[in-house]
């Protein structure tokens, strides 16, 4: 378990801006009414997007507009660690350290980020960034990785190592957009130059003409 | 027998790579959404009995026959509507398959969701994906709004089965991959796992009869009926059949997500697919084969293991999710399983005291072990505790976080022991083996 708390700081009050309302209605629309509150992840998540981190005040608002007890919307606040409880820097790295990405060099990244960047969760005095290391994020096939969470998005960027998150780091910071997904000659997690899938006749659309199917009555009639 | 490996005519997930087109042209193309119309017309028994003779077991991990699953849920639907419920919530530590599925080819889920929820009965459908999935997600939801647009699903659809289709997403919680934590999460609470029974099947996502199933188990469904159940079941060992994609991380040339025949020699998988282990096979140590939750297995081992249940069960580990973590002999291995013991502590929900305090407990240990600063009498203290955190919990994450553990000491005692004696006699603890060549 992780023990988090909310930011001894809080801003005096919350609202959702017009584009995060425009979100919450498709959320919303998602779940029977009478169980709207399934979508308190989503409307957290909302307000973290939209403002950087999630605020008492955010908790509050989302508590009485999913009809829910504050405290139930608390405990998920606190309870799901992907909810920044303070206020992040322009660029929040997250580094996977977990095994397979600690085999793989993670640790490296790790060291990167404490020299470049400083204390874990604290925002860099440039206001940047901030790091955190967290846990597995179902990217082992290129680790290690980090996601990358800025004004741009969330995404995950991989197959790093020491050198090229150091490079990543200064494009970051000079502003620069970055590339995301693998930093390696791969597409996705393929291995590099297998001959895995390349049969033609899986793309030529033959796969697409009418079949009959087999097992059916009419089939063995 | 002479290993055969999987052709590509006989791959599933033509387009894992992400090399063609995700969206419905290029699903349709590749042979998706061809004959669901039919595939429903047989009805709910036919497409149950033969999801059950294609001896599919789930893919999530813990591998219960999915057709017997989809049978369990009532035969009549009663006041409460029933409810599909796909895990998409991948966080096991080494598994990224789910990820290429919802990102590459998320028509083959699409398909299998609706496939799945006519045979039980539901016109609803939640996929909940982890909250890290983002670009996944968005992927996902185009797939789904091109779905609606092609009326292949939602109201008055051209399958005559009225079905909606829900993306959801979590925020940072392997526990719920749980699938009872799941549904809590969905409902818009902390994920702690419940007390069974009552088991999904009867009061489900929001107290409805509910069927919880992996990515992976669902998207293969369309295809293993359009080419048979007997198809399926002709690729690996009996009770252990199937294709399945196997994630391999770790020190490997190049690791990979790939499709293989069920109950391949792990040898092969890692040389022919991940280009073998990083300086040759004889600079291996240990293989995780199933995800962090099951132990790991020394090199003898895995010189000739096969990559299915049966086989990994049967040397106290397990296939789980059939993410294969390779570790040379370069490896620090009591410090690899002591940050996964770390990821347990961290993951444990708090809800039942061997889990909460057990894993912390066996992580602060383990790390001191790693250093040498243990005594030898403490090896079979972490082992009791393990037992201990083992079996006594609500849900399986005090297996998880025990199972690890037990493994290490199970075939590394010796390593330990080693180290704590080097500790003591003021000797480097740990020397790092590197490769010859």
């Amino acid at each position: 378990m992780s023990v988090r708390r909310l930011a001894k700081e809080q801003p005096e009050s919350f609202a959702f801006n017009k584009k995060s309302e425009a979100e919450i209605k498709f959320w919303l629309a998602k779940y029977p009414e009478a169980k709207k509150a399934s979508a308190v992840i989503p409307m957290l998540w909302i307000a973290q997007k939209q403002e950087g981190w999630v605020s008492e005040p955010a908790i509050r608002d989302i508590a009485t507009r999913l009809e829910m007890p504050y405290i139930r919307v608390y405990e998920v606040a606190t309870f799901y660690t992907m909810f920044n409880l303070a206020p992040v820097g322009e660029n929040l790295v997250q580094v996977c350290g977990t095994t397979p990405c600690m085999l793989r060099g993670a640790e490296d990244l790790i060291s990167v980020c404490k020299k470049r960047i400083g204390k874990q969760h604290e925002i860099s005095e440039d206001g940047k960034f901030t790091w955190v290391e967290v846990e597995c994020m179902g990217a082992c096939a290129n680790a290690p990785m980090i996601q990358l969470a800025n004004k741009d998005g969330d995404h995950y960027i991989e197959d790093l190592d020491a050198e090229k998150f150091e490079a990543l780091l200064d494009d970051l910071a000079a502003g620069k957009k970055v590339k995301f997904g693998p930093h390696s000659e791969r597409n996705a997690s393929e291995p590099h130059g297998t001959e895995a899938l390349t049969d033609p006749s899986l793309y030529d659309g033959s796969k697409a003409k009418p079949i009959k199917l087999p097992n059916t009555e009419k089939e063995e009639g | 027998m002479g290993t055969q490996l999987l052709q590509d005519k006989d791959r599933i997930f033509t387009n894992l790579f992400g090399h063609h087109d995700p969206g419905l042209d290029g699903a349709k193309q590749r042979g998706c959404w061809n004959g669901t119309n039919e595939i429903l017309q047989q009805g709910r028994d036919w497409i149950i009995d033969q999801m059950k003779a294609s001896g599919l077991r789930g893919r999530g991990g813990a591998g219960f026959p999915t057709g017997l699953k989809w049978s369990f849920m009532p035969k009549e639907v009663g006041a409460r509507p029933h409810y599909l419920v796909v895990n998409a919530d991948e966080s096991e530590p080494g598994t990224c398959k789910d990820r290429e599925i919802m990102r590459h080819d998320p028509h083959l889920l699409i398909e299998g969701c609706l496939i799945a929820s006519f045979a039980m009965q539901a016109h609803a459908c939640y996929i909940y994906l982890r909250g890290e999935y983002v670009t996944e997600r968005l992927a996902l939801e185009k797939a789904v709004k091109e779905a609606y647009e092609a009326k292949l699903i939602g109201d008055d659809n051209v399958h005559g089965w009225d079905f909606h289709v829900y993306v959801h997403h979590g925020a940072g919680a392997y526990i719920c991959g749980e699938e009872t934590a799941l549904l809590e999460s969905l409902e818009g609470k902390k994920g702690q796992p419940r007390l069974k029974p009552p088991f999904p099947a009867n009061a489900g996502l929001y107290g409805c009869p509910t069927t919880v199933n992996n990515v992976e188990s669902i998207a293969v469904a369309g295809t293993i009926l359009r080419r048979g159940a007997q198809w399926f079941s002709s690729f690996g060992r009996e009770r252990n059949v199937g294709t399945k994609i196997f994630s391999i991380s770790g020190h490997v040339n190049k690791p990979c997500n790939i499709e293989e025949a069920m109950s391949i020699p792990m040898k092969t998988l890692i040389e022919t697919h991940a280009g073998g282990v990083r300086g040759g096979w004889d600079n291996l140590k240990a293989v995780i084969p199933g995800g962090s939750s099951v132990s790991l297995l020394p090199k003898d081992i895995c010189d000739d293991v096969l990559m299915d249940f049966d086989a990994l069960q049967a040397h106290k580990s397990g296939l789980g999710t059939a993410a294969v973590i390779v570790m040379d002999k370069s490896t620090d291995v009591v410090k690899a399983i002591a940050r996964i013991s770390y990821f347990y502590r961290h993951e444990s929900c708090g809800q039942c005291t061997p889990c909460r305090e057990g894993t912390g407990w066996m992580w602060r240990v383990l790390t001191r072990m790693a250093a040498g600063e243990s005594t030898i009498e403490e090896i079979d203290m972490l082992l009791d505790v393990a037992g201990q955190v083992e079996g006594h919990t609500i849900c399986a994450l005090g297996d998880a976080a025990a199972w690890p553990v037990q493994g290490l000491i199970r075939h590394f005692r010796g390593e330990i022991e080693e180290r704590i004696n080097n500790y003591r006699a003021g000797k480097p603890v740990f020397v790092s083996q590197v490769a010859a060549e």
